[in-house]
């Protein structure tokens, strides 16, 4: 079993490897959402022009982070909705524990939310007897698996169709267990039609936001299912956890960050459904919830205000930079440990759950930079693990042998003659070592990691240096 | 485009990985720069460009090598690396390590402007769209990141490949995507890294190739390592070293004589 931490990414990941049926879902994956991407900002020219803008919009915001959240509150309450700050998880969890106990909720419906699982909503509300029911489908399967999402938009993404199968018959035991659940077709109606019980049922509906409205006080959810919908109209309570950050000045900047949200999560040109929720029912409303909450949860995000890593909380959750992650694409969302998976979750994990809590994110990167060069809102992922790392430095954090072997090596590097010289020794001595392997060698001291799989190329016996500069240049490379 | 420069000086920055473990490159590098009329000189103070240290979060020493390097070679016209990794170094991140340090960040970025990866360098700055080498095979040409999106090479190691003769080239279908190699990544997550290259050998494999080229060291080293591990009969070179023509055994390999001799 994989476990939930970010301190165990490196036996997470070996096991991970081994998956076989995990390799053949990321196989899939991976190219179906790159290919899609491609496609849709293609066919949009002003693409690139468009990503500049939304950078500039949530940057604005979080330079006035403050004024457009008191500007949320205001007219989200003047909407007849009520706005609750969270400082952490804890705060969040016990604000919507509160709301659901004053109206006697038994069964809560959720859309998909990110924040939800970030601050652990589920078992929480389980634990004081009120049971949740996950509407998004994928969200669903994994609730009936009783797994975290292993990404941002596609949750389900590691399970296959014979695994959804079996937790459907598991759970779903009021069908025919002979019923042939083989196509797909038979699967989401079967899904359907349990949801549809909950959704009646639900005395509550909880979602999260993509956007938050300043200027009216609005909440906006894009989904494809259209559970986020049936989830915060039909119970009487409509909750919306959403961070700080989620915040827009107006509907317009909120339009800009719409088609470039769709296009680089699903290559869609926008989502199925873009839901707008202002304020509670209104007399004369035909429907629309009684009670209309809003939590705004913190949980670390106004401390990174001011710090180099300001810039993550650009984030509008779009999945790209997983998608294109050769590391995530390798060892699939569960290995990270953490509710954010990818290169977003090896910036943010660290800064929500402390660095000493996730370290080996952000140095399981290769920074080739595909990450940053396909984000939506030009976040420098690669930069801030960079920051990561340099923390980790200065906090003493790396091993001492590491740290050593780096100071070692940099004064060398300091001293060209002692480089030079440390280069010609080690070309020789490798060049050596190498000859009976005929040009490579099959093991080289520290370097198992690399040997373990690899040959290891050998020196060819003199360095570049001291060939150029040998007797007359003579400028012709080694035998 | 600027008229091309003639006669320029040029500091070959020469990487560490090329000084030590294939200097057939550099002289590959020097020969191509001469042949376009480059004045090409390897200054002595030149060492490491300090990437190791930068990416394992030792800025101090990072921003130590960077001003050590910047001033070994200030009197070219041009500095040029037959590395994208190191040439990006160099010029993304000298004026970011450096952006605190008011007398050294002009510094930085001048030297950020002068410096090119190597075949990128003969093509958009030199002008070179063809060269008289001869190469027989079918080459894949792998992108290493930093080439790509550091340095902006893309067409130009193709289109003088395309003038090699003897030499079909095939593309690789992902050819995006990292080789696993990514420094210190390789031997600290080699599970993962070993999975990046095994499916970067794959795809050469299966394009038809029976030669990969590249303009990063560590990506071939990676490559061609595990190639060899793989037992497949695919020759991995420096694309400096297909355009200069320099006849060298394949990295990680002996010349077949002296493989007969050590057999």
């Amino acid at each position: 079993m994989t476990e939930m931490s970010p301190l165990h990414f490196k036996e997470n990941a070996i096991r991970a490897l081994g998956d076989a049926e995990l390799q053949r879902a990321l196989g899939n994956m991976r190219q179906g959402f790159i290919e899609k991407r491609t496609k849709a900002a293609e066919r949009l020219p002003e693409f690139d022009a468009l990503r500049d803008k939304a950078k500039e919009i949530k940057d604005h915001v979080l330079a006035h982070l403050d004024l457009y959240l008191e500007a949320f509150e205001k007219n989200c309450v003047a909407g007849g909705g009520t706005v609750h700050w969270a400082k952490d998880s804890a705060q969040a969890r016990d604000i919507v524990l509160n709301i659901c106990r004053l109206v006697g909720a038994e069964t809560v419906t959720k859309g998909k939310s990110m924040v939800g699982e970030e601050i652990e909503i589920n078992p929480f509300l389980e634990a004081n007897g009120i049971r949740p029911i996950e509407t998004d489908l994928g969200e669903y399967i994994i609730q009936l698996r009783n797994e975290p999402p292993s990404h941002l938009i596609a949750p389900a993404i590691h399970v296959n169709k014979e695994q959804i199968a079996d937790a459907f018959r598991q759970h779903h035991r009021d069908l025919s267990p002979e019923r042939p659940l083989t196509d797909r077709a038979a699967l989401l109606n079967e899904a359907r039609r349990a949801l549809r019980e909950r959704f009646l049922e639900a005395d509550v509906g909880i979602t999260g936001a993509n956007f938050l409205i300043a200027e009216t006080g609005s909440t906006v959810i894009v989904t494809n299912e259209g559970n986020g919908d049936l989830t915060q109209t039909l119970p009487r309570i409509h909750i919306v956890l959403a961070s700080i950050e989620k915040v827009v000045p107006n509907f317009d900047d909120a339009a800009t960050l719409i088609r470039v949200l769709a296009r680089s999560a699903t290559g869609q040109e926008m989502s199925v459904y873009t839901t707008v929720s202002t304020g509670r029912k209104r007399p004369g409303d035909l429907d629309g919830p009684e009670q209309f909450h809003v939590v705004l949860i913190d949980n670390g995000r106004s401390k990174l205000i001011g710090t180099e890593f300001q810039e993550v909380l650009r984030c509008i959750r779009c999945g790209a930079c997983l998608n294109h992650c050769p590391v995530y694409g390798s060892v699939g969302g569960h290995a990270y440990g953490s509710v954010y998976p990818g290169p977003i979750g090896k910036v943010l994990t660290p800064a929500l759950q402390g660095l000493e809590n996730a370290r080996d994110l952000p140095n399981a990167s290769t920074f080739c930079g595909r990450c940053e060069e396909v984000c939506p809102m030009r976040i420098p992922l690669p930069k801030m693990m960079r920051h990561w790392r340099e923390q980790e430095y200065a906090k003493r954090m790396v091993a001492p042998r590491v740290r050593w072997a780096l100071r070692l090596w940099a004064l060398a590097a300091r001293l060209p003659s002692l480089y030079h010289f440390g280069a010609r020794l080690a070309a020789w001595w490798l060049y050596r070592r190498g000859k009976k392997g005929r040009g490579r060698l099959a093991k080289v001291p520290y370097g198992e990691g690399w040997t373990r799989f690899r040959d290891f190329p050998a020196p060819l016996g003199k360095t570049f240096q001291s060939q150029w500069r040998g007797p007359r240049r003579h400028r012709r490379p080694s035998p | 485009m600027s008229p091309r420069p003639q006669n320029p000086s040029v500091g070959l920055f020469a990487t560490c990985l090329v000084d030590l473990f294939r200097p057939s490159v550099g002289f590959a590098a020097a020969k191509l720069l001469e042949d376009v009329g480059c004045r090409v000189a390897l200054p002595r103070g030149q060492t490491c460009c300090g990437q190791p240290a930068y990416n394992s979060g030792d800025k101090a020493n990072a921003k130590r090598l960077a001003r050590r390097t910047i001033a070994a070679f200030r009197h070219f016209d041009y500095v040029v690396v037959p590395s994208g990794s190191c040439g990006g170094m160099i010029k993304t991140h000298y004026p970011e390590a450096l952006a605190d340090d008011r007398k050294w960040l002009p510094r930085a970025r001048a030297f950020a402007e002068k410096t090119y990866e190597l075949v990128s360098f003969l093509h958009d700055v030199m002008g070179v769209r063809d060269v008289k080498a001869r190469f027989e095979g079918i080459a894949a040409y792998h992108d290493s990141c930093s080439s790509l999106r550091e340095m902006g090479v893309r067409v130009q190691p193709r289109a003088l490949l395309a003038s090699v003769t003897g030499l079909g080239l095939r593309e690789l279908p992902g050819r995006d995507a990292c080789c696993g190699f990514g420094g210190t990544f390789c031997v600290k997550y080699p599970e993962i890294s070993n999975h990046m290259v095994a499916d970067k050998c794959r795809e050469i494999a299966e394009s038809g190739a029976d030669t990969v080229l590249s303009g990063d060291m560590g990506c071939l080293m990676n490559i061609a390592g595990k190639l060899l591990r793989e037992g497949r009969a695919i020759r991995a070179y420096h694309v400096a070293e297909v355009l200069a023509g320099v006849e060298a055994a394949p990295i990680g390999q002996v010349k077949p004589e002296a493989e007969e001799a050590t057999a």
